[in-house]
């Protein structure tokens, strides 16, 4: 706690940072999963090869992806964008699967029923499906929101800063207490994004009552750990 | 009017509908009655081209369905279907003006169009900010009904609309859209299993057999009087005596009771 208090300023200005690092993978890695987890759903045939590769993207280990993206975009290793990068293709490979099981959660009653009023096959999809598909989409976005927030921290590996600072400075200082303000600062942060998810959804979904939040726990516990 | 010529729907190698020839009379209630497997649903939804057929023709007035864009044609047709089918994230108004919008009716308009549509089909205006899931099934099929008629179509499709509520709603809404029909004089097509249903409802009742062959095509009393074979004998219970009523007399009053004994209904003086 001494520690903590004669650092406020340092936890705080990574806390920042931390989030900043975070807010970028979880909003790209969720538009940029939309087509493909469209796709899947559309598609039923290429639905299994299409989320097996995504979900194959997860288990590349976070330094093998730090090296390989560099060459591939031709930035810098040491490069913030390198850690954001990593963090979008894991957000990516987590949310495309939901994206599906989401589409896939749709009432067929209430699809039939929009077809039957006339609406287009696009305009469905806008106005009835993706809606629709509100309570399993931020179900899945909340794993992604805390998984990326949990990930950020790896990226002090190669020299971003972040929460993670605190857990190798402490390492090599020999500091007990700075590396659990780390650990219960990036809790606390991945706790806020969260309740920011809930409340965004209670925004946008203002008909689900208390199902979506079953559903929400339920998709939550399936998903796995993080690499 | 709608016509079927020559109608044959193959779903794979099971055959739902099998050359169908079948003329539904403009402004008036048909009623399409068979169990499952016979079809009914699958002819309902050829007509707005929800399904298209294998071979032949489906024309209103005149006209192949297949000319018409399946979007335009359906947003000309009202559809209730069961369990009302209504966008839950939408509000009670805004479900009721679905068509309305989508036929870039302006938001105003659309409203007060909304509301008197809610009058007409007996729900309180002040259920129309409320989403489908706070209303009761009674009022959410209303909420079907209403969203249906919104942009005064000439015909109304219905498929078992009235089949996920319990009886004596059953019967009030049934009430209510023999009170409307009298009102709008629209060409109904109603779906059901229910041939106690079809009877109420319907000015002319088709029975449908198995593949949606036409075991008889009537109006109820004509089915009644002379049931074409055992098949329909059996299907509208007149082999069980059910529809054979005697009167009997009890306490003073003269009581109608069926075959097994049971009253149904009294007979006034």
């Amino acid at each position: 706690m001494d520690w903590f208090l004669a650092n406020t300023g340092l936890v705080a200005d990574l806390a920042v940072r931390h989030a900043r690092l975070s807010v970028v993978p979880i909003v790209l890695g969720f538009l940029l999963a939309l087509p493909p987890g469209v796709l899947a759903w559309r598609r039923r045939r290429a639905r299994g090869p299409i989320l097996a590769a995504f979900g194959l993207l997860y288990t590349i280990p976070s330094l093998a992806l730090f090296v390989l993206i560099p060459p591939l975009v031709g930035i810098s290793f040491l490069s913030e964008l390198n850690v954001l990068i990593a963090l979008t293709v894991y957000a990516v490979a987590l949310m495309v699967r939901s994206v599906t099981d989401a589409l896939e959660a749709v009432d067929p009653a209430v699809r039939s029923a929009a077809t039957a009023l006339g609406y287009s096959a696009w305009g469905r999809f806008w106005a009835v499906d993706l809606p629709l598909a509100g309570p399993v989409l931020l179900a899945g976005l909340r794993v992604v929101a805390v998984s990326t927030v949990s990930l950020v921290t790896v990226g002090v590996l190669i020299g971003t800063r972040s929460l993670g600072y605190l857990f190798t400075d402490g390492l090599q200082r020999g500091i007990v207490a700075e590396i659990v303000t780390g650990i219960v600062a990036t809790l606390l942060l991945a706790v806020l994004f969260d309740v920011l998810l809930v409340a965004l959804g209670r925004l946008l979904l203002p008909w689900t009552g208390r199902g979506a939040t079953r559903a929400g726990r339920r998709v939550q516990l399936t998903a796995g750990g993080a690499g | 009017m709608i016509e079927f010529r020559a109608v044959t729907k193959r779903f794979g190698d099971a055959e739902a509908v099998s050359s169908l020839d079948l003329v539904i009379p403009a402004r008036r209630t048909t009623v399409l009655v068979g169990s499952s497997g016979s079809g009914k649903t699958t002819v309902l939804r050829m007509i707005n081209r929800m399904v298209d057929p294998t071979s032949g023709t489906v024309e209103i007035d005149g006209t192949d369905v297949r000319e018409r864009d399946p979007v335009r044609l359906r947003r000309g047709i009202g559809y209730v279907m069961q369990s009302a089918g209504l966008l839950p994230h939408r509000r009670v108004l805004d479900n009721v003006t679905t068509v309305l919008r989508l036929t870039k009716v302006p938001k105003a308009a659309a409203r007060a169009r909304g509301l008197e549509l809610m009058d007409t089909v007996g729900l309180d205006r002040g259920l129309a900010e409320r989403y489908p899931r706070e209303l009761s099934g009674g009022q959410q099929q209303r909420v079907g009904v209403a969203r249906a008629l919104a942009t005064d179509p000439n015909i109304l499709l219905m498929d078992e609309p009235f089949g996920a509520v319990d009886p004596i709603v059953r019967t009030e809404l049934q009430d209510e859209l023999l009170r409307l029909q009298r009102e709008l004089a629209k060409t109904i097509v109603f779906v059901t299993h229910d041939i106690d249903e079809a009877f109420r409802l319907g000015d002319s009742v088709v029975i449908l057999a198995q593949g949606g062959r036409i075991a008889q095509q009537g109006t109820p009393a004509e089915i009644l009087a002379a049931p074409a074979s055992d098949f329909v004998a059996s299907f509208i219970g007149a082999d069980r005596g059910r529809r054979r009523l005697r009167v009997v007399e009890m306490d003073g009053r003269r009581l109608a009771v069926d075959a097994d004994g049971r009253p149904a209904g009294v007979l006034e003086h």
